[in-house]
């Protein structure tokens, strides 16, 4: 290497700003260095925030195994469910969790789909949150049965009973829509992996680590022949997995739309669900990567650029979300359903969880707003902090349509009210826990950044500077 | 550098791939065989008795009336299990002292019932009802079988709900004329029987219950 | 709001507008109880564990475990197995009989209902006779003779009671006492005679906690000798109730006077010519009575004399002084001369009761619809005095044994007379009881008592029929009888109370043919011609009025609305019942009205300190509206300290205040607010409909002109809103009909259903949390003003909607229809998604949060009904129109190749309902009696503008106020 190169990746370090997406000379091996480097640096030179910040999330995973032992002894009685709110934290942090599962596959497919070269540096990592904030998503499901013993219930299947499921219920169309998902979100991600697994096996210093990454690749070479196949394929796969984005918080909009409950049965949901998915899958993303992309010095590969555009998607998608919070009050006063109308004044004000749904407002609507200013959006701890915000205010989204409904619905007799236990609590900070966990595993064990993705922007990068030469 | 990995390793990688699918399909299959085997149904297992009973002596060769012990059959959910009286009726007579039949004098002697251990027992959230089956021409040998070949007593159905359901659906496959009802030798389908079938049907005003509540309640 | 538009307003706290009450309703969420605060719940706890532990493991094997049959040796003749037998007995209530047909399953009672032929019962129970089952298999009752609390013999008893007896009849007996509850029974008066003949100086003191001791007196005082005074509702056009709850559960025939009340109010409302029933209720403490009245004059209890006297004087010479109420009144009375009734309040003094008497003498209603006869008690006498005999001999040393044939004067004799400071002078000291309650803990013997279903006895109902007791099942705990104690004293230990009830009526009928007599006696439960008839009284003596005006705040005895007197605290069922007034559960409180509460600064959950005589007793309040204001209502049956497991160290004892001069009520009360936030159970928090219309009413006036008020345009859905063809019902379309008129809210209902359905009991915590398991709630709305509100109750079970939401949403087909209209729901098959519940817009369905069935305690078990599963955790549940008597009925009827008879299906809840309020029937015959009740204008359904085409529909209420008060 000449020494103006060396320095020249000195520099590199530094965020180049908003109008890159990869720091100044960078080269196809300092890319894969700075990545692999990541995954292939001895197990100490990990940064301790990640010992902490992991040492803390399994705190919280062993947490959640002590409140499912306790919710499987007992019987779900031990969360603060009753009559009438008989759905409560569960269902919250289902589609809570679900709609963070969104942005991955969004970025990936969609963004590639649309030849959004700015998502490369996030989308590997986007995926994989998406699959983990999924599996948290698939528990809850299971975990707020009555009888969580026979949920395979729920599947078709050939039994002595001669009986199949009941295909008119939303819930059954969750368990395919979820399933498909997470199935196909996997062999995404995966497929993904492959030649940079064959890259960290090319890298890698000693010899079982090499190995275990040699039987992941799948035996890549890297030949032009693989590269021709697994691009059409890595393609299908995207253009498959598109429709499924929307799909899948559709079909979870349908719980609550198809039912009658005041509050629930409202034809906008499929849409501004998936709005609000997207929405907070974003702002996980940030709240993820801001911190990971500090610690490891990927100032350069995850640059202010991606901030900005993340952003930006999330002032789009949080301007839908507020549209559809406009439409449901609005359709319920237009309506003129005596139901409808009183859903939303006990949503506001009269009932005892009016808060609630003007902290949700707070979050969700106001102060994102503050993204319209560049110096807001190029400001990481601020970006950082509404991200933060948001997710809270999705997750009180789901509060006030699950919960808030369901404490005043049709016959004022059989009103009631809803508090969370100790374990509502410790199930939601519980898979918390294992979402952080896995992240963390994740982005210690396979390369978090798609680096040969990255190759192909350093790629193009060069390219354009001939140009400009020329 | 070196290769990582021998050149075997490509057939090996196929072998396993060809593995996972076997073993996965041989597991569900060993599991089905097993779910439908007369381990998990005990069908065609006889039960022990403390009693050895013999209905194929009692039926086939003393020609006993199903009635003659299991009293309530017509009136009451519950064909009913005969007293110790009944057994005794003859028994003080004949083999009035056989080793074999002391628990039943013992049982006279001392006013303590006879404990029998149930063949056909279903799940206590159905509610089957010997009577109306018996009345609207199903046969005892309809759903207990050949029980007059039986030296000890077992099932010869699973019991399960989709062979209940498999009648409840198409009882013309099952019914018999009512005088034939307790005919111990009687087989169904008959060979007239789709002749029959909807005749009796039509004549005993059968309905097909299937409302889950018909058994459960 | 508007005129015509009743205000149905929310909870209370939110019209009231002072500090006290915002601070409630700023407490947004009312019941906020965390578990461990809550004894039942900690007991609960360790067998919810165990069970589910249990649980876990039974679910993991799909083999079943071996089930043995265990055949008879020899079986009775009349018994096929697996069909459920009927035998007729009757219950007492402190001494008054009511015929019962009780169901048995393998010998085993299961469910009691009411004896049609039997006068005071005309079939129909109340919830009290209903979870008298669950108390015979309740494993708190005593099951030993016990000597100084050590377990001993029948036989030592029986010898030292001889003994005992033997050192009194050296001296004729003097000494020795016996202590009974009322006795209405010809056969042990006629033993307790015997005795006494033979040892004339002993004494029979007799002591009934809620008896009917001013009514006797007010009877003795009007004709100088106890009439029992029997009132014909049936005949009535204008009754006026002093006070009187005669549609309550207190009141002796109030079965009777319910359904002739109802069978009157249903005529009026079924056709115009038939003149409905106007009620005047002058009450302090809101009644069920008080609910059903057109006026209702709130006032407080001690005033009731004075308004009785000015009705009195303003009959005989009416005067423009008194006020418009008793005006209006009097004329609507000397309107209807000889259909008219004055009933006197069986807690209100013998004044008002004399005054009664002389007014329905006045208005010629006397042998028309008051009817007298003998007393119906065996030696009527002043209990209350017979109690004060009885402590102050003990207290002068005179009393060596006293015998006490039930009862627990310990907990509930009058505080004033320290019974258990004088009870222990006493030398030898033994009780007879279901339980070893507070007064066995301080007796040397103590026996128990065979419940009425394992006993042998007999009893006088209200009208004096005497009604036989039948044992169902042989003691449990080899409990004995009065008779048996009696047979002991007069040296015939071994005569058992079967001969000695069977000889003492083989005395009363000599004839050949006694033993056909007898049967039938006992086949009907009643024996013919006992019922008395009717005497003549003589002219009412003027009452010596003591109307002087009370002073201070006045404190009001009564038993509990759903545990009475107490003698029945034990028994879950009745503990989880929500009190038709508040809908509370597991606890008894201090009412207080509105207006008071705000003058006193004290409000719901808040306890106080209530001083009485000179005796203090802390509880909590509850802001009753309609409770008349400077007046408490504090409730017996609560406070036990030896009840047993379930109703220990619950609630407070209201006797601790009660003393021999204010029996029932009296004045000079004081409080002082101790702490808040009592955590009360309720099952219903919300009152207002919130300009919703769930119950609909209107007078029969406004019917007649406007036949079609209870569906207004905008509720109306039409069949052919949907595009899809309805289901065609060829065989039976199930349906019920509930009569919003008749219906008298006191929840019999409920634990019939909970009886018949093996619904299990959650505790006051689950309760608290909202999570009460009754599939048929009782519903109640308050109309109108805060201190003097309408008062409206609507039953609601399940609606088994047509389109039913419910089954739309359950991802296993675990709640389906079936094909005669039922909505079905399959235990076995849910999963617990508790969707359904949630898609439910009447919200009936009850979900097992936890392992609420019972599966530890094997006694309760025989109190299960076989034909219906007993629901495990996790599973939703509702109610299922008693789909088990359904299946029984068709099969009967198909096996004997007939149709099914209209009425053949009696669900649980209209079996019990004494005002026929409920009416099941088959919607495809037209002559059915629910097609021709669901063909009146004023049939509705519950929120049918859902499309939800409900089955369960409504006839909405009608009230007949009288016009004049109506203007003011």
């Amino acid at each position: 290497m000449k020494p103006e190169d060396q320095e020249s990746t000195n520099v590199a370090t530094l965020d180049p700003g908003p109008d890159k997406i990869i720091g100044p000379g960078h080269d196809y091996g300092t890319v894969t260095d700075e990545i692999s480097g990541v995954v292939l640096r001895p197990f100490l030179k990990t940064p301790p925030q990640m010992f902490i910040g992991f040492a803390i999330a399994f705190i919280l995973v062993n947490l959640l195994m002590v409140a499912v032992t306790w919710l499987f002894v007992r019987g779900v009685g031990v969360w603060g469910i009753t009559m009438p709110v008989a759905w409560g934290f569960a269902i919250v942090n289902f589609v809570w969790w679900i709609g963070i599962g969104h942005a991955g596959t969004l970025i990936s497919a969609i963004l590639l789909l649309l030849k959004q070269d700015w998502r490369t540096s996030i989308n590997r990592f986007a995926e994989a949150m998406t699959l983990f904030a999924v599996a948290c998503a698939g528990m809850f499901p299971v975990l707020h049965l009555g009888r969580p013993w026979l949920a395979y219930w729920l599947l078709p299947y050939p039994n002595t009973m001669w009986l199949w499921p009941q295909p008119r219920s939303p819930l059954i169309w969750d368990v395919f829509a979820v399933s498909t998902y997470a199935t196909v979100s996997i062999i995404f991600w995966f497929t993904g992996l492959i030649p940079d697994l064959a890259t960290m096996r090319d890298k890698a210093g000693n010899a079982t680590t090499r190995k275990i990454f040699g039987v992941l690749a799948l035996g890549w070479r890297g030949s032009a022949k693989h590269w021709a196949r697994y691009q059409k394929a890595y393609l299908l796969l995207a253009g498959l997995s598109t429709p499924l984005v929307i799909s899948v918080h559709s079909v979870v909009s349908f719980d609550f739309a198809v039912a009658i409950l005041p509050g629930w049965h409202t034809t906008i949901f499929p849409p501004y669900f998936v709005a609000g998915a997207i929405y907070s899958g974003f702002a996980m993303v940030l709240t993820l990567a801001i911190p990971v992309r500090r610690w490891y010095h990927l100032e350069d590969l995850i640059t202010m650029r991606h901030i900005e555009c993340m952003s930006k998607v999330m002032l789009g998608t949080g301007l839908i979300v507020a549209y559809g919070y406009a439409m449901e009050a609005f359709m319920a006063w237009y309506s003129g359903g005596q139901f409808e109308r009183y859903a939303f004044v006990n949503r506001m004000w009269e009932g005892g969880y009016w808060w609630t749904y003007w902290i949700l407002i707070l979050c969700n609507i106001a102060i994102p707003q503050l993204l319209w200013s560049r110096r807001v959006r190029m400001s990481i701890p601020a970006v950082f902090v509404i991200a933060l915000i948001v997710n809270v205010g999705m997750w009180l989204e789901r509060f006030v349509i699950v919960v808030t409904s369901l404490t005043r619905d049709f016959v004022p007799s059989s009103w009631g009210t809803y508090y969370p236990t100790i374990w509502d609590w410790s199930t939601y900070l519980g898979t918390i826990g294992v979402f952080l966990c896995l992240m963390f595993l994740f982005i210690r064990g396979l390369p978090a950044i798609s680096i040969f993705e990255m190759r192909e922007v350093v790629h193009h990068n060069a390219e354009s500077e001939h140009a400009h030469r020329d | 550098m070196a290769q990582l990995f021998p050149r075997s390793s490509n057939s090996l990688a196929k072998i396993i791939i060809a593995a996972v699918v076997l073993t996965g399909g041989g597991v569900l299959w060993a599991a089905y065989t097993l779910n439908a085997g007369s381990f998990t149904t005990g069908v065609d297992v006889a039960v022990d008795q403390s009693i050895p009973f013999s209905h194929k002596h009692h039926v086939a060769d003393d020609g006993i009336d199903c009635r003659y012990c299991h009293t309530s059959v017509e009136t009451s959910s519950f064909a009913g299990l005969p007293p110790t009286e009944t057994c005794m009726s003859c028994h003080s007579q004949i083999w009035a002292n056989a080793p074999m039949l002391e628990p039943v004098r013992e049982s006279f002697r001392s006013g303590k019932s006879l404990e029998w251990v149930r063949v056909h027992d279903l799940p206590d959230f159905v509610y089957f009802n010997h009577s109306i089956h018996v009345n609207k021409g199903i046969g005892c040998s309809t759903c207990h079988g050949r029980v007059y070949t039986m030296p000890l007593t077992y099932k010869t159905n699973t019991l399960y709900m989709r062979w209940c359901v498999e009648c409840h659906r198409n009882p013309e496959k099952h019914v018999r004329p009512r005088d034939q009802v307790f005919n111990p030798t009687y087989e169904t389908p008959a060979p007239n029987q789709s002749e029959i079938g909807p005749r009796l049907v039509a004549q005993y005003k059968i309905q097909s219950l299937t409302d889950c509540v018909t058994c459960h309640r | 709001m508007t005129k015509d538009s009743p205000q149905y307003w929310r909870s209370l706290e939110e019209l009231a507008q002072t500090e006290e009450f915002r601070a409630f309703v700023e407490d947004e969420f009312p019941n906020r109880t965390p578990d461990w605060n809550d004894p039942t719940s900690r007991r609960r706890f360790l067998t919810l564990m165990g069970a589910s532990i249990a649980l876990a493991g039974a679910s993991a094997c799909t083999v079943q475990p071996k089930e043995m049959i265990v055949p008879y040796v020899r079986q009775p003749e009349e018994f096929i197995p697996g069909r459920p037998l009927f035998y007729a007995t009757s219950v007492s209530t402190a001494g008054i009989a009511t015929g019962l047909l009780v169901e048995s399953h393998e010998g085993r009672p299961t469910k009691i209902e009411g004896n049609p032929l039997h006068p005071s019962s005309l079939g129909a129970t109340d919830a009290t006779m209903q979870a008298s089952v669950l108390t015979l298999y309740d494993p708190d009752r005593s099951q030993t003779v016990t000597r100084n609390g050590n377990i001993s013999g029948w036989g030592s008893f029986i010898t030292a009671l001889t003994e005992a007896r033997d050192a009194a009849g050296l001296k004729q007996g003097a000494g020795f006492r016996l202590l009974t509850g009322t006795v209405t029974s010809p056969t042990l008066a006629a033993q307790i005679q015997d005795f006494l003949a033979g040892f004339p100086a002993a004494k029979w003191h007799r002591y009934e906690p809620c008896g009917r001791h001013s009514v006797r007196a007010g009877a003795v005082a009007a004709f100088g000798q106890p009439f029992n005074t029997i009132y014909r509702f049936d005949r009535a056009a204008v009754i006026v109730s002093l006070d009187a709850d005669f549609l309550g559960p207190s009141m002796p025939g109030n079965l009777r006077y319910v359904r002739d009340y109802s069978d009157r109010r249903r005529a009026a409302a079924e056709n115009a010519t038939s003149p409905p029933p106007r009620l005047y209720v002058a009450e302090g403490t809101p009644s069920i009575t008080g609910g059903m009245a057109e006026h209702k004059f709130r006032m407080r209890t001690s005033e009731v004399e004075a308004f009785a006297a000015s009705l009195a004087q303003e009959l005989q010479s009416p005067s423009s002084e008194s006020s418009p109420d008793v005006r209006a009144l009097a004329q609507d009375l000397s309107a209807h001369r000889g259909a008219a009734i004055v009933v006197a309040g069986d807690h209100q003094p013998s004044n008002v009761h004399v005054i009664a008497h002389a007014i329905n003498q006045m208005l010629g209603n006397t042998g028309k619809t008051v009817v007298y006869t003998d007393p119906v008690e065996a030696g009527p006498i002043d209990e209350v005095a017979s109690l004060t005999e009885l402590v102050n001999d003990m207290r002068s040393g005179e009393v060596e044994t006293l015998l006490m044939l039930g009862g627990n004067p310990v907990y509930d004799a009058p505080a004033d007379l320290n019974f258990l400071q004088e009870l222990k002078k006493v030398k030898t000291r033994a009780h007879l009881g279901l339980y070893s309650n507070e007064t066995a803990a301080w007796c040397h013997w103590h026996i128990p008592e065979a419940h009425y279903l394992e006993a042998w006895s007999d009893a006088r109902a209200y009208d004096g029929s005497a009604s036989i007791v039948q044992p169902l099942i042989a003691p449990l705990y080899g409990g004995k009888t009065p008779h048996e104690l009696m047979n002991a004293l007069t040296n015939q230990a071994d005569r058992s109370s079967h001969d000695t009830v069977r000889d003492f009526w083989r005395t009363q009928h000599p004839a050949q043919d006694f033993d056909e007599f007898w049967q039938i006696s006992l086949h009907d439960g009643l024996i013919a011609g006992t019922t008395f008839i009717e005497k003549i009284p003589p002219a009412v003596r003027p009452a010596a009025l003591s109307v002087a005006r009370v002073t201070g705040l006045e404190i009001v005895f009564r038993p509990d609305p759903s545990v009475g007197d107490g003698s029945l605290s034990n028994n879950a069922w009745l503990q989880e019942m929500p009190k038709p007034q508040n809908k509370m559960t597991w606890d008894n409180a201090v009412w207080i009205s509105p207006t008071s509460a705000q003058k006193y600064g004290v409000t719901t959950g808040d306890v106080i300190e209530i001083a009485f005589e000179g005796r203090k007793v802390d509880g909590p309040v509850w802001i009753l509206p309609g409770h008349a204001d400077e007046s408490l209502t504090v409730h017996f049956g609560y406070g036990r300290t030896r009840a047993g497991k379930v109703a220990n160290a619950i609630g407070f004892s209201a006797y601790a205040l009660r003393t021999t001069a204010a029996i029932w009520h009296g004045s000079g009360a004081a409080f002082t607010r101790k702490s808040s936030g009592y955590p009360f159970a309720t099952t219903q928090h919300t009152q207002t409909m919130e300009e919703r219309d769930p119950f609909r009413a209107a007078t029969f006036d406004e019917y007649h002109q406007n036949p079609e008020f209870a569906n207004p345009e905008d509720k109306h859905v039409s069949p052919e809103t949907t595009l899809f063809p309805m289901w065609g019902y060829e065989a039976h379309k199930w349906g019920m009909s509930i009569d919003l008129t008749a219906c008298i809210g006191c929840q019999a209902c409920t634990i019939a259903c909970q009886s018949e359905n093996n619904i299990p009991v959650v505790g006051k915590a689950e309760v608290a949390k909202g999570r009460h398991m009754n599939w048929l709630r009782v519903d109640r709305y308050y109309e109108g003003s805060l201190d003097d509100p309408q008062v409206s109750y609507q039953p609601v079970p399940c609606m088994h909607c047509e389109n039913a939401l419910c089954e739309l949403v359950c991802p296993v087909a675990a709640t389906v229809h079936s094909a005669e209209g039922l909505n079905e729901m399959v235990y076995n098959r849910c999963v617990g998604t508790r969707y359904c519940s949630n898609n439910c817009p009447y919200k009936v369905r009850r979900f097992n949060f936890f392992l609420y069935a019972d599966w530890d305690t094997q006694s309760l078990f025989g109190a299960r009904n076989p034909d219906v599963s007993v629901r495990s955790r996790g599973v939703m549940e509702k109610c299922s129109y008693c789909v088990q008597r359904i299946n029984t009925a068709k099969i009967e009827s198909e096996k004997q190749d007939r149709p099914l008879a209209d009425g053949e299906i009696v669900t649980a809840c209209q079996q019990v309902c004494p005002a026929q309020a409920i009416v099941f029937g088959d919607l495809n015959d037209p002559n059915s009696r629910v097609s021709k009740l669901k063909r009146q204008q004023r049939n509705y359904g519950l929120l049918e503008e859902l499309n939800s085409r409900p089955r369960t529909t409504y006839l909405a209420r009608l009230r007949n106020p009288n016009p004049e008060l109506e203007k003011g």
